[in-house]
């Protein structure tokens, strides 16, 4: 365990370090309000000497909520006026906002705090002219509608989604004032329902000579990934639902290609068109972006597949601990290769490491839920998380993954997070332990 | 899950089933005749990609000096006069460094056209279908011809006369080419 290394900046949160996202001021000073507004909230669900109706900016509520009538039923139903979770924001067309990872319980990310990444806006998409083109190497070129679709057998699973870039801002930019939604907010895990994208390749007839799909997207980036025919024919899915609604616009609305354990890009939102390909296209957000340069004087390209991960999510930035005692450590884990084995943790920066219970169902490529129990003693120590999964890929230190991903790497960050517990319970990300 | 090889999956579904199929694999990857054939029309409109053998570049032609004024008046404002870029928006000119690519190493120099994509082909595919993003598809073949000429030229991979078309745009070797290399990651214990 090393302490020296941390870094105390308080202030503003950390820029986009993508060159595509835009930074925008005046977001990021909205950003600084929701910050604090999470602060509070999780303040408030330790056990600590600040009581929410003792604030005057409180929301008013019944003395005793047995002696009044409730209000009224409605036709969509609000968050609790004490609760304020919020995503992160930034940039305007070429965006990003973050989900706030350290405000959620369970699995299933609620839809509304879901994060977005879109590449020249949010596209707005009428479902009654939306269609999807589905050519190329094939026997019969067809056009779908969104009826269609909803024809075919559908296929509900979950599974996890995240933006390779996600954490960056810990890897690139780090400092001790972050949260696991600024660090690995962009990851989020929902079910989701829609067709394999094989049973539509079944209905065009795919010829033999493909070995390569094209996916688009459109939107006004016209997104394009080139994506293995395997993976197509595998468990690729069309979805229109998400969480049992319809797809919001900003995921994609009104069908996103899902492909389980992949990047996030690969899985192109508002998708009009499959071409099946015999060679990738080499689009440039797989040539220019989403490469990964290595020490070695290389770059690693259509590296689909997310990284085995963990982090903790309570306690973290912002959190402040109460009265030392018992308190429950929980995070989450995912592993695009599958299920996650193990998820180990430690209260002493490492030195040592227990398992934690994963909470069930675990399901492949899908967040899980880990909790251990730990009893504080008051003392400074440094809490970390480390998960395993099917295969026996576990995550690497810190300086395991700088010596062979490199410092200037770009994607793929899967390193153990750490968290600083200051003797007055104050906890901080990690950046050098 | 244990399924048919998936050619073999096909070939049993050439069919439109007549009777619903019952078993998962069969109701996934059966023929149901929905959706209707593609007209040629519907696929042209749409079918924008460019891929390194040339495969979708259209007719027209433009070099660095014809894509100078499009630069000026349509890219410059983002990128910079020079295609430097600035903290918005990405640079696109510099080969520095001159040797090497030490990109994965540290931080000190930035990803370019010249010192990182490995395409040509790219540039065109991407200018056409989101470039600018205040009017993404709206540039004809010659204004991208010449703007891709004008980057590829201060990016010194072509002669400042070169003429880019169909024909040259794909025989244009990029600087960075043989760097890239597949995903050799596999899950296991070793981490890579």
């Amino acid at each position: 365990m090393r302490g020296d290394g941390i870094v105390r900046i308080i202030g503003r949160m950390t820029p986009h370090p993508d060159p595509d996202v835009v930074a925008n001021p005046a977001r990021r000073a909205l950003l600084a309000g929701a910050a604090s507004a999470g602060a509070a909230a999780i303040v408030a669900s330790f056990p600590t000497a600040s009581v929410g109706s003792q604030d005057p900016a409180a929301p008013q509520v019944p003395e005793d909520a047995t002696k009044v009538p409730g209000g009224p039923t409605t036709a969509q139903s609000a968050r609790s006026a004490f609760e304020r979770p919020a995503r992160t924001p930034i940039g305007q067309l070429t965006g990003a906002s973050y989900t706030p990872l350290q405000d959620l319980s369970g699995t299933i990310t609620p839809t509304d705090l879901w994060f977005e990444r879109h590449h020249n806006g949010v596209a707005q998409i009428d479902p009654a002219r939306w269609r999807l083109l589905l050519h190329g190497l094939v026997d019969r070129p067809l056009v779908f509608t969104l009826d269609d679709l909803r024809r075919f057998p559908s296929v509900t699973r979950i599974y996890f989604l995240e933006c390779s870039g996600n954490g960056r801002n810990g890897y690139r930019a780090p400092k001790a004032e972050l949260s696991p939604q600024q660090i690995d907010g962009m990851s989020a895990n929902a079910e989701w329902t829609g067709v394999r994208v094989a049973t539509l390749l079944a209905e065009a007839g795919v010829r033999r000579t493909a070995r390569w799909t094209l996916a688009e997207g459109g939107d006004a980036a016209v997104l394009s990934r080139s994506i293995p025919l395997e993976k197509m024919m595998d468990d690729a899915l069309l979805v229109y639902a998400q969480n049992g609604e319809p797809l919001r616009p900003a995921a994609g609305y009104p069908v996103r290609l899902l492909l389980p354990g992949w990047e996030g890009n690969t899985c192109i939102k508002w998708i009009r068109r499959i071409e099946a390909i015999a060679e990738p296209n080499m689009s440039r957000d797989e040539t220019s972006r989403y490469t990964d340069p290595l020490p070695n004087d290389t770059a690693r390209r259509f590296s689909f597949v997310m990284d085995v991960k963990s982090t903790l999510t309570r306690p973290t930035f912002p959190a402040v601990l109460g009265a030392p005692g018992w308190i429950e450590l929980s995070g989450l884990a995912w592993s695009g290769r599958g299920k996650i084995a193990q998820v180990d943790v430690s209260t002493d920066g490492g030195r040592s490491w227990a398992p934690a219970q994963l909470q069930p169902p675990v399901l492949g490529k899908a967040h899980v839920r880990f909790t251990r129990m730990w009893k504080w003693d008051g003392r400074r120590t440094v809490l970390m998380s480390r998960a395993t999964d099917e295969t026996g890929a576990a995550q690497p230190t810190l300086a395991e993954f700088r010596a062979r991903r490199g410092l200037g790497t770009d994607y793929h960050f899967n390193y153990i997070r750490a968290w600083v517990v200051e003797r007055d319970g104050r906890v901080f990300y990690g950046v050098e332990v | 899950m244990t399924r048919l090889p998936w050619v073999l999956a096909l070939a049993c579904a050439t069919a439109v089933a007549a009777d619903p199929p019952t078993r998962d694999d069969a109701i996934q990857t059966a023929r149901f005749g929905l959706g209707r054939p593609a007209t040629a029309e519907e696929i042209a409109a749409w079918n924008i990609d460019v891929n390194p053998s040339g495969d979708g570049l259209p007719p027209g032609r433009g070099s660095a000096a014809d894509g100078a004024k499009v630069w000026a008046a349509k890219c410059a404002a983002c990128h910079g006069e020079e295609g430097e870029g600035n903290e918005r928006y990405p640079r696109l000119v510099g080969r520095e460094p001159e040797q090497g690519f030490p990109f994965g190493r540290h931080l000190k120099y930035v990803r370019t056209v010249g010192n990182y994509w490995p395409y040509a082909t790219t540039l065109y595919d991407y200018v056409y279908r989101a470039m600018p993003p205040t009017a993404p598809g709206s540039l004809a073949p010659d204004e991208i011809y010449g703007v891709v000429a004008w980057v590829l030229a201060e990016n010194r991979v072509i002669p400042a006369d070169a003429v880019m078309d169909a024909g040259s745009l794909p025989r244009v070797r990029m600087p960075a080419r043989d760097r890239f290399v597949d995903d050799d990651r596999t899950g296991g214990k070793e981490f890579r």
